[in-house]
């Protein structure tokens, strides 16, 4: 900019030998220094590329719709592509798998093991919110590791749980059994309720013997829980007699769950997920340390799991002895 | 005495009102609001009435020069205190929920200290009570100096002051109590906006009259980047909070927009906050607090055209990118990004203006504190403005997306950049608006830069090492073709670096405590006696002509 220009005030900055503008604010002059080529250059680059992008992209909205842009990207078939290719590179598997029977599977290690890889991802989407990470549970949720089964442990059984649900509302075939509220519906009172935690402690060796609880037992409880308190899957019922406890095993959690029984519900996750995946989910719950063979299959549970232990690096968890 | 009277009515009317709407109101928070609203009018009517001078005895408890002073200052000095008041809150509360982060058993059960009810509290102490204080304090005072004039409405001024108060208390005590309407930087509820409303047209009246009135023939540029934040927080607020009341005695409301059009107007205001909040408004500051306290001259006036009218072009169009392969349509998404690329280098004419000022008294960055904040502020503030244009790329977003690099990203520019050119100018501010001759220590200085600085390296570097980790770690696939982990495992993963980050906020607030102690000290009209930052060493011994010795 030629010095006539710049106003009357306009100065040679010593410092940097460049004019000053002329104006001048509480002492702030400012200096008539050209702006920077690189940054110039660098933002009419950008500009540039901006105007070759919207042509290649969609950018420009129009009346109903917007421009497509010359590459014909979206995002939408993006993520398409990218499916698809996923799942061709699964395609054998998943075609195999859904062919398969599941009581089958066992007798096919290589497939067994891709079941439960693709298990393991479908369940740390969906699974992992109640049962945890590593599939131990928590209060009122199963741990999965264990060999301690609530509705059944072979293939089958796991599948069936998992298409549909505990106690799911309307699930017409879910898994349903009601425990009683004995203390809220005043069946028992908080004294027969405390003799009967009592014995039902005793029976894993937390708590002497009781005998007044014993007999409160077996006139309320055996009917689901079985006379020695070993539970039975036909109910749901669990087995009271060994370390494992769904809702705690010290004295107020027993106390609190006989009183006010609470209900676990599972979703019927049959109609969320293909069979595929869910025999996947099977295999996997089946291989983390617990699954039991079907009784017609000759394969005894030990193979199962020691064929599919290298395979799973999850904890073993709360396995009872 | 009929004025005192008059007034006095009105505040009782005020106080009845609020009584009212309190005693029918639909919800607690609502309630406790209109009672805050009653309490604070009744104080009001008490100071009106009562015959002590509560003005006076304040201005003796803060030592604010009296009489008639040369420009009105008032205002900005109770700025700056509600700055430091407001950044020490701020830092706090960050600095819990950071920690909250870390070990989830600090959330305390209770639903007043969960992480998402004290989050909005830290996000709206830091932006709006330690920036927007900052800012509408060091705009009174630079627009008068720029301007060569007094306040146009001095009234007003003092009333946007303490109304611009009266929104960050009910703000944040309504986040506390769960008053939120859940748009981001937009949490109050309706009543609380247009209270804000009424607040900030005033601001822009205050602001424009005293540009109307000045003595100067043009208006500085500090001005133009003061203006166009005025008048675009403006919009922003009301565009972004039109919302129906459920009931005039209720907190609810529901917002005009829904589905896919809300987002886009949450993230339209969302990102324009950062634009004409945290970057346009702060870059005014930088605009007079360097040249001042250089004592250079700004680098190139046409530089500061072309950036000043390509920025805030363009930033109001790159609230998009933040809905990067969302249900927004495609070609929304690309001029999100399109225009974030473009703005990279008029947002970095901001930072070579500002740093390029120094041409001439780089020597100064080794000797002054101040400067050295404001060239580190500078300087993440380029840092910063590089990387959003960066992450707002979709290959890059797809990774960064929803990671802790956001945050990270978000914490350069806001540790880095808003704060540490507010520090700056706070320093530059205390002395010369108390009459003082120099700061209580510009030692302290020294160690507040250092320490706010390694806070900011520690806190940027772990969310940097967090968010590529999270975005890495959801997208794996194993060799068999699923994912390979799961969201827990994500979390789990990143827990050293929360605590690196809570570490680097630890650093980051101790440098805010150093800030206080400094600013009351300096208001005391206290010195400390303390070795000068820079002296060339003096040995009196040497400093003789040499003489042969005498023979023995």
């Amino acid at each position: 900019m030629a010095n006539d220009k710049l106003a009357s005030g306009s100065r040679l900055d010593e410092a940097t030998g460049t004019q000053t503008v002329g104006h001048e604010w509480d002492g702030i002059e400012e200096l008539d220094t050209p702006m920077p080529r690189w940054w110039l250059w660098a933002f009419y680059a950008t500009i540039v590329w901006g105007i070759a992008y919207v042509i290649a992209y969609p950018a420009w909205p129009m009346i109903d719709r917007a421009t497509e842009g010359v590459l014909g990207w979206s995002s939408r078939g993006q993520l398409a592509t990218e499916i698809a290719e996923q799942d061709k590179a699964r395609a054998a598997t998943v075609a195999a798998l859904a062919d398969m029977p599941i009581e089958k599977l066992p007798d096919d290690p290589a497939l067994m093991r891709a079941a439960v890889a693709g298990g393991r991802a479908a369940f740390k989407v969906n699974c992992v919110q109640c049962h945890g990470a590593g599939a131990a549970g928590s209060i009122g949720y199963p741990n999965l590791n264990d060999d301690d089964w609530l509705w059944g442990g072979n293939l089958k059984e796991i599948e069936y749980t998992i298409i549909h649900g505990t106690r799911q509302p309307g699930g017409k075939d879910t898994h349903t059994s009601l425990m009683p509220a004995f203390g809220r519906d005043q069946m028992l009172t908080d004294g027969q309720i405390s003799a009967v935690a009592d014995h039902v402690l005793s029976l894993s060796g937390r708590a002497k013997p009781n005998a007044t609880g014993a007999q409160i037992f077996a006139d309320n409880c055996a009917a689901c829980h079985g006379a020695d308190g070993k539970g039975d899957r036909q109910f749901g019922a669990p087995n009271l007699a060994d370390a494992i406890w769904l809702y705690g095993g010290s004295k107020a959690q027993v106390v609190q769950q006989i009183s006010n029984a609470r209900l676990g519900v599972m979703p019927a996750w049959g109609g969320r997920l293909d069979p595929v995946t869910i025999k996947m989910l099977a295999a996997y719950v089946h291989s983390l340390g617990g699954g039991e063979a079907f009784a017609a299959t000759a394969a005894a549970p030990g193979e199962t799991a020691a064929a599919q232990a290298g395979a799973v690096p999850q904890e073993a968890g709360d396995v009872r002895p | 005495m009929d004025k005192v009277v008059a007034r006095g009515g009105i505040w009782i009317a005020v106080m009845l009102v609020a009584l009212v709407a309190a005693a029918t109101a639909k919800d607690a928070g609502f309630s406790i609001h209109m009672t805050i609203v009653a309490f604070t009018a009744l104080v009001i009517m008490a100071i009106g009435v009562s015959k002590a001078d509560y003005s006076t005895i304040a201005r003796g408890v803060l030592r604010m020069p009296s009489g008639e002073t040369t420009y009105d200052d008032d205002p900005v000095r109770w700025g700056v205190l509600a700055t430091v008041f407001w950044g020490i809150v701020g830092f706090l509360v960050g600095l819990y929920i950071a920690l909250q982060l870390a070990f989830p058993a600090l959330n305390l059960g209770l639903e007043y200290t969960t992480f998402g009810r004290l989050r909005p509290l830290h996000t709206s102490a830091v932006v709006f009570a330690f920036g927007g204080n900052a800012l509408i304090a060091t705009s009174f005072y630079v627009v008068q100096r720029t301007c060569r004039a007094r306040l146009a409405f001095p009234g007003i001024a003092r009333f946007v002051f303490w109304g611009y108060q009266m929104f960050l208390v009910l703000a944040a005590s309504g986040y506390v109590l769960g008053i939120t309407q859940s748009r981001e930087y937009a949490e109050p509820e309706w009543y609380v906006d247009l209270w804000l409303t009424i607040v900030w047209v005033l601001y822009g009246a205050v602001f424009v009259g005293t540009l109307l009135k000045r003595k100067e023939p043009h208006i500085y540029v500090a001005n133009w980047f003061y203006l166009s934040f005025i008048i675009t927080i403006a919009m922003l607020h009301i565009l972004n909070n039109l919302a129906v009341p459920v009931s005039w005695t209720g907190s609810l409301s529901y917002s005009a927009f829904s589905g896919v059009q809300d987002a886009l107007v949450q993230w339209w205001y969302g990102h324009n906050a950062v634009a004409f909040f945290l970057t346009v408004p702060f870059l005014a500051m930088m605009y007079y607090f360097v040249p001042k306290q250089a004592q250079r001259p700004i680098y190139s006036y046409r530089l500061s055209i072309l950036h000043f009218w390509s920025l805030i072009f363009l930033y109001i169009w790159a609230g998009p990118h933040h809905l990067h392969y969302t249900a927004l349509p495609d070609w929304a998404q690309t001029l999100g990004m399109v225009f974030s690329v473009i703005l990279w280098m008029p947002s970095w004419g901001g930072m070579i203006n500002g740093l390029m000022t120094l041409n001439g008294a780089w020597d100064k960055v080794r000797t002054d504190p101040i400067i050295r904040m404001m060239v580190v502020a500078l300087a993440f503030y380029g840092m910063a403005t590089f990387e959003g244009p960066m992450l707002s790329v979709k290959v890059v977003n797809s990774l960064s997306h929803y990671t802790d690099w956001t945050i990270g990203h978000v914490h350069a520019g806001a540790l880095g950049w808003n704060g540490m050119i507010t520090f700056a100018a706070v320093y530059y501010l205390v002395p010369r608006l108390w009459n003082r001759e120099r700061l209580y220590s510009l030692r302290m200085v020294n160690w507040h830069f250092w320490l706010a600085t390694l806070g900011i390296v520690f806190y940027a570097s772990a969310m940097w090492v967090a968010g590529v980790t999270q975005g890495l770690m959801w997208r794996e696939y194993g060799a068999d073709g699923y994912l390979v982990n799961s969201f827990v495992d994500t979390v789990a993963a990143l827990h050293p670096m929360y605590l690196l980050r809570a570490f680097g906020g630890v650093l980051y607030l101790a440098g805010g405590v150093l800030m206080v102690v400094n600013v009351w000290r300096t208001i005391q009209g206290r010195q400390r006696e303390e070795a000068p930052m820079s002296s060339a060493p003096y040995d009196a011994a040497a400093d003789r002509p040499i003489a042969p010795a005498p023979a023995e």
